[in-house]
């Protein structure tokens, strides 16, 4: 992995420092677009509004940030082919990413803290045992049991017929994605050793797979919908599981975006042996999603 | 890697700031973005210190005076989030731009357009947020701790956007934080070893993991919020199962750590000012390094102390009872080791010393308070009263924000190449601190005799302590635009100062020009 000779003819004794730069001040804004207007479109919906016009400034501000965005790592590679990025200067785009994940990690420890809290504490007490039992008062007759098909009041939450079975359609998932992490590993072994068809060929195979997992995610949720009346609304049950599955559900969309846009670098020749930090940071987004899915498939699904 | 000889940093080949608007807009300096950050923080702190006035005034006397109970709770709420995520937070952020770079030997902050995207999601978040004061059903009414259902079921729909401003100046502050962690462990100058580095950048980097870790999970809560409003789920609607203390159980999760990112980087500006104006080393640097680790991690597992009341098991209640208290240990351990960098030493007691010395008493009487509210038993009397205004206010006024002004005239010289004027500067923390006492210690009285937090009306009981209470936030509030003309002064007329203004300070950032040229460091300082 250590090579710092090889990434640039000659050896950058400074840090790069990038001149000034327009992209940070126009992604903000394009941030700033962007949640003003979703801000505006779910108020629009929650109030009935007959018209609205709020989706312009979400899709104005999302062009915006996805403009940026292909801006910014244009550059960001460009600089790297140039041969400015120093090699203390690759470490700090390492840190980054490492750190970035472990925020990602985080945020999805409090929607997992949330279900564990609810299963262990609030049901049991809503349902009348334990420490603060006296809660069942509330809801007279309400008895706990999860998956939770009868909510403590049913007229405001009417509660799923049923759930989906860990051993289906999850259990399928659950292999795709292993097989992913499978064949993007074979993918990244193909990288280092310097054969760009097969990195092309399995790195295709991992995009393919993601696609599959996103489509059986998919099919899951119009069964949720359309046969179990498990939806959003249906009680904590739904709202934990849509919740978790959804936002990882969008973390494996980003996740088979960002594995193609690597893709797409390979074929046109990106990345060299010892330097492809991009493909790198995607198979670790790629590896953190998939360990996700694991604590998912045994926490939400199971049991 | 290279290890240069030079002693200083050199601006050579280097060209300057552009110039106009576009130097801010586009800028990847650590030193313009620092000063960006600390302007928005001063710009944040007089809007949230007006709405403090509001407050003090209309509880001037008792009755309803001045404002409308909704608009009274509106102006709680955007006081508290106004101060903390826009006015303490960005203040430490800016003075961790402007100085860690210089501190460890680094020609910048390791991602600096990262870095200026940081700072500007700020102006756009925060506009969003006071926005919301003037939208249909007014702006967040629910406190800065917007329980659920308040800010849920009974939440105005300005509510929405005060969620989507908390995300974005959340990913703001985990960029930040980022940054920091990248530049403090892969920046370093060489020889720059971790127990060498000044303490500022040790607390700032044990605050940058408290923010990476917490501030995803305060993003995962206000989402479960806009989730409850807007997608009818049940996170924190009992009637589908979920629980309104859910909310205050991940709330907390993050709040409590929150309040150490608010405290952590004073304890480096402290830790750095105290040694300067006594002219000796730091008492126990590395015990310095391992009790402020040992705080962050014990603020992992507090949170449930702020909820004594709520009804959790009784197991919980000694848990988190006991857990507190062990907080004062490593704290404790901090307090002796300022006093004692102090004794014996040759003090002279100059603004930025004044501010640092008023922190170690003062912060000290919020830290006792605080473990006066963590004994359960006895925070069933406290809870929700004014004594809890008392004791956070004394943590965070006297405490942070004393820091963060301790820092500024500790700093400035090397900033702006001026020197602030002594007088001013003393008659500044003269009326500060004479303020500060008046304004909130009464509180403590008002809370023990049970009068309730966020609210436009007392019994004729409290008038007294109010009103006086009131009078010194009116002389506080007024010192600060003294503050504010100081600066401006030093800026434009102060009389240049030398490098090392102050002969005790000891750190990197004293050994270059004063101001410090706009790129330090591009080659490495050799660290012995």
């Amino acid at each position: 992995m250590s090579s710092n000779a090889a990434t640039s003819s000659t050896t950058h004794e400074h840090y790069y420092v990038p001149a000034q730069s327009r992209l940070p001040v126009w992604m903000a804004f394009g941030m700033f677009l962007t949640v003003f207007g979703a801000g505006k479109m779910m108020n629009d919906m929650s109030s009935g509004a007959e018209s609205s016009s709020s989706h312009w400034w979400f899709f104005a501000g999302a062009l915006v940030f996805a403009v940026v965005l292909y801006n910014w790592f244009s550059k960001v590679i460009r600089e790297n082919h140039a041969g400015l990025n120093s090699v203390q200067l690759k470490k700090s785009y390492v840190w980054g990413m490492g750190w970035f994940i472990f925020s990602e990690v985080m945020f999805f420890a409090a929607f997992f803290g949330a279900l564990l809290y609810i299963r262990q504490f609030v049901g049991p007490w809503l349902g009348g045992e334990g420490d603060k039992g006296i809660t069942n008062y509330l809801y007279p007759g309400f008895e706990f049991s999860w998956p939770m098909l009868s909510n403590p009041d049913n007229s405001l939450f009417p509660g799923p017929e049923a759930v989906i079975p860990a051993f289906g359609l999850p259990l399928i998932n659950t292999i795709i994605l292993i097989a992913s992490s499978i064949t993007l590993t074979v993918a990244h072994h193909a990288l280092r050793a310097g054969h760009r068809k097969q990195l092309n060929i399995w790195l295709g195979a991992t995009v393919v797979l993601g696609i599959i997992f996103l489509f059986f995610q998919a099919e899951e949720y119009i069964e949720a919908y359309q046969h179990l009346g498990l939806t959003l609304d249906s009680g904590i049950y739904g709202s934990t599981f849509f919740m978790l599955t959804g936002f990882h559900g969008a973390h494996v969309t980003i996740g088979t975006f960002m594995l193609a846009v690597q893709l797409v670098r390979s074929m046109r020749g990106h990345f060299k042996a010892e330097d492809h930090f991009g493909f790198e940071a995607s198979a670790w987004y790629w590896h953190f999603v998939d360990v996700v899915w694991l604590c998912l498939f045994v926490v939400v699904y199971w049991i | 890697m290279t290890t240069a000889t030079h002693d200083h940093g050199h601006d050579h080949e280097h060209h300057g700031p552009a110039k106009g608007l576009t130097r801010w807009l586009y800028t990847t300096n650590h030193k313009d973005i620092g000063t960006m950050y600390l302007w928005f923080s001063f710009a944040m702190f007089l809007l949230g210190g007006t709405f403090a006035m509001v407050i003090r005034a209309e509880l001037f006397q008792p009755g309803l005076q001045l404002v409308q109970p909704e608009f009274f709770n509106q102006m709680t709420t955007m006081h508290g989030l106004i101060m903390v995520f826009g006015a303490v937070m960005p203040a430490f952020v800016g003075l961790a731009n402007w100085m860690l770079p210089m501190m460890v030997g680094a020609p910048d902050m390791a991602l600096p357009r990262m870095n200026n995207l940081s700072f500007w999601i700020l102006p756009f978040a925060f506009a969003m947020l006071t926005s919301t004061l003037f939208m249909e059903g007014g702006g967040p009414n629910f406190g800065w701790t917007f329980y659920a259902p308040l800010s849920t079921t009974y939440a105005p729909p300005s509510v929405t956007f005060f969620i989507f401003a908390v995300h974005i100046m959340g990913a703001s502050s985990i960029m930040g934080a980022i940054n920091i962690v990248a530049t403090i462990l892969n920046m370093r100058a060489p020889g720059m070893t971790l127990m060498k580095m000044p303490l500022f950048v040790w607390t700032w980097l044990i605050t940058a993991y408290l923010l990476i870790a917490v501030m995803p999970v305060l993003a995962g809560v206000v989402t479960m919020m806009l989730m409850d409003i807007h997608f009818g789920t049940a996170f924190f609607n009992a009637a589908g199962g979920g629980s309104p203390v859910l909310f205050q159980h991940i709330f907390w999760f993050f709040g409590h750590p929150e309040v150490y990112i608010m405290i952590l980087p004073a304890f480096g500006i402290v830790s750095a000012i105290i040694p300067a104006f006594a002219r000796k080393q730091l008492f126990g640097y590395s015990s310095m390094v391992y009790a402020t680790a040992s705080i962050a991690f014990l603020s992992f597992i507090v949170w449930a102390h702020h909820m004594f009341t709520v009804g959790i098991p009784f197991l919980g209640e000694a848990f988190f009872m006991w857990a507190t208290m062990l907080i004062a240990v490593p704290t404790g351990v901090k307090v002796f080791n300022w006093v004692t960098t102090m004794f014996r030493g040759s003090m002279t007691f100059e603004t930025p010393m004044l501010f640092a010395i008023c922190f170690v008493v003062l912060f000290t009487i919020g830290g006792f308070s605080g473990l006066m509210l963590a004994v359960a038993p006895a925070d069933f009397q406290y809870h929700d009263t004014y004594f809890v205004v008392a004791h956070f206010h004394y943590v965070l006024v006297p405490g942070a924000v004393f820091s963060i002004m301790a820092a500024v005239y500790y700093w400035l010289p090397k900033w702006s190449g001026k020197m602030y004027n002594e007088t001013m500067g003393k008659v500044h923390f003269w009326l500060s601190f004479v303020g500060v006492n008046i304004l909130f210690f009464p509180q403590h009285f008002l809370g023990l005799a049970g009068m309730p937090r966020r609210i436009p009306d007392y019994a004729l009981q409290f008038a007294n302590f109010n009103m006086i209470s009131s009078i010194g936030g009116f002389l506080f509030g007024a010192s600060q635009l003294l503050f504010l003309y100081i600066v401006v002064h030093t800026i434009v007329a102060g009389k240049p100062a030398p490098a090392k203004p102050w002969d005790g300070a000891e750190g990197l950032e004293w050994t270059v020009d004063s101001p410090a040229p706009y790129h330090t460091f591009t080659t490495p300082p050799k660290i012995d």
